[in-house]
């Protein structure tokens, strides 16, 4: 099965909060159990992003770092 | 009693105590903006923003020095006596003019701190506060301070909401995250 990205971000260079205020930003226009990625280079936006999965309810499916960029993937919570 | 005897407490109930806790969360945060300098202002719309991207109904309730970061950058002086007008010639509003609470060095601070944050590509105060008015977070000036301190409605900048009080503030404030900064 393939997984299908509704959106990707480049939040590479962003410092906190601005990657997690365009992550939430971009999420809103996302469908119920759509996906979105990011790209980012803060390493605060590691705990951040779970944090605010946590906190809103939209799971992140994988957070994994690649050199000095870390990539997200947060599902859209069903309604 | 022996060491031996005493009863452990119930570590499993202890363990979940706190997931509970979070289950039900603040849905709202508000936050009394009173300090005017770049170092407080900056935090407040950090988590003015955040808080807005996190889902909660988010408020700023801008008082006493807090009232001066709003006023529009052209604005010199403001105030109808001369008090009033001493004041704002002491203490210029608007974003590009807020001074550090600490190592200011008559403005020096400031203009390293934010070549600093250019450098490291921090979003500035007056970006966050456009961010902050986009996502939808109340930006409330205090009536009673607006009065007080010779500050019209048409001295601070666009995007805010009606001038407010005290009752405004706190009934907002109930049942949410509250900050004074």
């Amino acid at each position: 099965m393939s997984i299908t990205i509704a959106v990707t971000l480049d939040l590479k260079g962003l410092s906190c909060p601005m990657p997690i205020i365009k992550t939430a930003k971009a999420m809103k226009t996302l469908a119920p159990g759509e996906l979105l990625e990011a790209y980012a280079t803060d390493p605060g936006s590691v705990p951040d992003f779970q944090a605010w999965a946590k906190t809103t309810g939209n799971p992140l499916v994988e957070s994994t770092q690649l050199g000095g960029v870390f990539h997200f993937i947060l599902k859209k919570k069903e309604m | 009693m022996s060491v031996n005897t005493i009863e452990k407490p119930p570590l499993a109930q202890l363990a979940e105590q706190p997931a509970e806790k979070k289950a039900e969360q603040a849905e709202k945060l508000v936050i009394f903006a009173w300090s005017g300098e770049l170092d407080k202002i900056w935090p407040t719309l950090i988590l003015a923003t955040t808080g807005a991207a996190m889902g909660k109904e988010t408020t700023v309730f801008f008082t006493f020095w807090g009232l001066f970061p709003l006023v529009k950058n052209q604005v010199r002086i403001t105030g109808e006596n001369w008090m009033q007008k001493m004041l704002s010639t002491m203490n210029r509003g608007g974003d590009q003019h807020l001074k550090l609470s600490k190592m200011n060095f008559a403005g020096a601070g400031p203009a390293m701190m934010s070549h600093l944050a250019k450098e490291h590509h921090v979003a500035s105060p007056h970006e966050l506060m456009e961010a902050a008015k986009e996502m939808g977070v109340h930006l409330i000036p205090c009536q009673m301070t607006m009065d007080l301190l010779g500050l019209k409605r048409e001295d601070l900048i666009d995007g805010l909401e009606e001038p407010a009080g005290a009752t405004t503030a706190l009934a907002e404030a109930q049942g949410a995250i509250t900050l004074f900064i």
